[in-house]
């Protein structure tokens, strides 16, 4: 019972979410952000432009500008390579482990791979941002050095979901066992359960 | 229970053959690591694996068989069928790949002779979960072998606590003596692994691999000399170890000394870790005196040193006349205090005669100047590091009357200090008890008030004197160390930035590896999983953060508010503090 229609993050945005099934134990799940707008880029360089050659026609100095262009540059590349990010995915593979993946802007690609001897528990959190409290999904890390320790959370999907996108997709009961507890739920949230082998 | 199966790339193209590799204890994995090709003795197969087990310290076995039909080999099946009889095994595996097609099938045997897939008890879709409950990971296997995986974990634990990718990981790499021979090699086996694809050796990696044995004794010896120089009883009489530590020069020659026996000892080194030291300090150190040619060959083009010898005594000069129209300054009456006459004229006097001693002396060296500037540019011929530490003590030596003021200032300061506060506690009737360190009640005498009372104005109306010249001895000090710790922490950078393992990151960024990262290959259906394992690298601040070569390295003695109440008190500040032993 999964629930359709469009899911958009925290501020508002449209996201979507693509499930692949590769076999029953190996899932993929991607959330893509639309991409950057043209319009956004456009008024943003014209305001920075703009605003350089008012200080230029007050102050005369040919610096201004060209400090101007290179600042506009830089900010966009920064802004591509580090915090626009596109799409991400979550790949689970049934006694293998979580594979995490984030693709930025700009083609860049930040993985990470946490075996499944590692991970203690896959839990819903819950995190006051600003004014509101938001969910979302994170991996608890076994403590080499404490059997019930968790030495680390990681939060999954950089770019902040809404609870509508935490649904219910599948769940298998053959020895599968859906491993995901709810720290706290409010009535609109549906639990997102994952596909965790425990063989 | 899913099994999965690291299969070698290269092998994805061999002949049918025998598998050759290790199950994984403890998990359900195996690794592939070589495939034995027709024709083989059984004999020679067992007596081989026996003798790579004692080699590699691995327990390999045989695996099970691989089949791809080539044309003219049809009868292979059967025959690899029967061979599961011959090798001792609780699993055999049976994989198979037909030719045009891209995945795998694979049969697993178990030990009684049935298939593995039926479960007792009653689960439903069981019959063709035989084939979906696969994994086959391809990996790399010349990378895998070569790489490290991060945290390195250097003792070698109980393997229970090695997670799998680990083991695997340390499974390759210790199987390194199974790919010396390969199947274009004379020898009663033929084998298929990362060798098979085109042996890479480089000629003159090798020769400077067999020359390096005899260089190297040759430096320990050197070093060995060195090390008896030093020991001379001349060099352990307390001024000159006093001094030596202190000048910058003489603590990075030792740390120098140090890192050669490391680098040049004879023996090889063992571990991961000690290889990348023993190759960070060996790169760093190249490009160190590298850095320092090319200051030197800049330095000496167009005369330079006289250009600088000559410039060096007016900017002495102009130093002291600086000092000296501060010190005419701070004598009159500075921003409009009023100071008193007599103190002020008193340490005006004192400081300036100082400076005229120091004028003179510079003026006495200053012919002798552009010589000992040249040969100590010389110097720079054994490192960067070394101009700097030189550049370093120069500018100590130059600017040591500014210390001794700084001294004299901050000591004179510290007693007012130390006199106002025993005096203000008189005031109040109490007093401080050194044994109990607190401060208790007393009764004075009469007399003892008022002399106390007496010394206390005083003291305190010469404090704004005093105050001021220690300020402004306080601020130069503190500009010349803020000069000096620039130059020491550049040495430190220059001493402990790991360049070869920035270069191995750049360049071959598999041998550091933070972990893998897998991909699912497109597959037809009814076959099971394919994934091709890639290894992911390390982050470069984790490298620099990994590999950083200890040093001794200059760090704040104190926190912020520690200095600045040493500051107010009058306490003498050695900010910049060298670690005296190395924390490996």
């Amino acid at each position: 019972m999964a629930e359709e229609g469009p899911f958009t993050d925290i501020s508002g945005k449209p996201i979507s979410l693509e499930c692949q099934n590769y076999t029953p134990f190996c899932r993929e799940f991607t959330v893509s952000s639309p991409k950057v707008s043209l319009l956004k880029v456009m008024g943003y360089t014209c305001s920075v432009w703009l605003l350089a050659y008012a200080v230029f026609f007050l102050t005369e100095n040919t610096t201004v500008l060209s400090s101007a262009i290179m600042v506009t540059l830089v900010g966009m590349i920064l802004h591509i390579h580090f915090v626009k990010v596109d799409q991400e995915t979550l790949l689970i593979i049934g006694s293998l482990g979580i594979q995490l993946s984030s693709l930025y802007a700009s083609g860049r690609e930040s993985t990470t791979f946490i075996e499944m001897s590692k991970i203690k528990d896959i839990v819903i959190n819950e995190a006051i941002y600003m004014q509101s409290i938001i969910y979302y999904l994170c991996i608890l890390i076994k403590d080499p050095s404490e059997p019930d320790g968790v030495a680390s959370v990681v939060p999954l999907f950089q770019v902040r979901i809404s609870s509508t996108v935490y649904t219910q997709i599948n769940c298998f009961p053959i020895g599968m066992v859906p491993v995901v507890s709810c720290l706290s739920a409010p009535k609109s949230l549906i639990l997102l359960t994952v596909l965790f082998c425990r063989d | 229970m899913v099994l999965k199966i690291f299969f070698p790339k290269c092998c994805n193209t061999a002949d049918s053959g025998l598998l050759v590799g290790r199950w994984i204890p403890g998990q359900d994995s195996a690794v592939v690591l070589a495939v034995i090709h027709y024709p083989f003795i059984p004999g020679q197969v067992k007596k081989y694996l026996t003798q790579m087990r004692s080699q590699t310290k691995v327990d390999l076995t045989v695996l099970g068989s691989w089949s791809m039909p080539k044309d003219g080999q049809e009868g292979m099946d059967s025959f690899l069928k029967d061979l599961s009889t011959i090798f001792p095994h609780s699993r055999w595996l049976q994989l198979s790949r037909e030719s045009g097609k891209r995945a795998f099938t694979c049969r697993v045997v178990q030990e009684n002779g049935k298939p593995a897939a039926k479960k007792d008890g009653d689960d439903n879709d069981d019959d063709d979960d035989d084939k979906d409950k696969i994994i086959f990971v391809h990996y790399d296997q010349r990378k895998v072998m070569l790489s490290q995986l991060h945290p390195v974990q250097e003792q070698k634990g109980s393997e229970e606590e090695s997670t799998e990718l680990r083991t695997m990981f340390q499974t390759v790499a210790q199987s390194e003596p199974l790919f010396f021979h390969d199947m274009y090699d004379e020898g009663p086996l033929k084998l298929t692994h990362w060798q098979s694809e085109g042996r890479e050796a480089s000629i003159i990696v090798e020769l400077v691999k067999q020359a390096s044995v005899p260089v190297c004794i040759v430096l320990t010896w050197l070093l060995s000399v060195w090390h008896w120089l030093c020991s001379f009883r001349i060099f352990h009489v307390w001024p000159v170890q006093f001094i030596s530590s202190k000048l910058s020069t003489c603590v990075q020659t030792g740390y120098r000394t140090d890192h050669f026996q490391t680098v040049f000892s004879t023996r090889k080194a063992t571990t991961h870790m000690e290889f990348m030291r023993k190759a960070n300090i060996f790169v760093s150190f190249l490009v160190d005196i590298a850095l320092g040619l090319l200051l030197i060959s800049w330095l000496y083009r167009e005369n330079r040193i006289s250009q600088l010898a000559n410039t060096l005594v007016p900017a002495a000069d102009h130093v002291a006349k600086e000092l000296q129209e501060l010190l005419e300054w701070l004598m009159g009456a500075p921003a409009g205090l009023k100071m008193n006459r007599a103190l002020d004229q008193v340490l005006g006097r004192f400081f300036l005669y100082h400076i005229h001693l120091w004028i003179s002396y510079i003026r006495l060296m200053s012919p002798f100047i552009e010589m000992i500037l040249w040969y100590v540019g010389l110097t720079a011929c054994l490192g960067l590091t070394f101009a700097l530490s030189v550049l370093s003590d120069i500018v100590a030596l130059l600017t040591f009357h500014i210390y001794c003021f700084y001294v004299y200032g901050a000591r004179l300061y510290y007693l007012k200090i130390y006199g106002l506060s025993s005096l203000w506690r008189l005031f109040r009737g109490k007093k401080w008890n050194v044994l109990r360190q607190r401060v208790d009640s007393c009764s004075y005498d009469l007399d003892q008030l008022f002399i106390g009372t007496l010394l206390f104005t005083i003291l305190l109306f010469l404090l704004p004197t005093t105050a001021l010249y220690y300020l402004v001895f306080t601020l130069l000090r503190l500009v010349v160390v803020m000069f000096q710790g620039l130059i020491h922490l550049s040495v430190d950078f220059i001493n402990s930035f790991p360049l070869f393992a920035m270069g191995l990151r750049l360049c071959r960024p598999y041998r550091v590896a933070e972990g893998v990262k897998f991909q699912v290959l497109s597959e037809e259906p009814g076959t099971p999983l394919h994934l091709r394992m890639e290894i992911n690298p390390l982050k470069f601040s984790s490298v620099l953060q990994c590999y950083r070569t200890p040093t001794y390295s200059c760090y704040p003695k104190d926190s912020w508010v520690a200095l600045c109440k040493k500051l107010f008190i009058g306490e003498l500040v050695y900010p910049w503090r060298q670690k005296s032993t190395k924390t490996d």
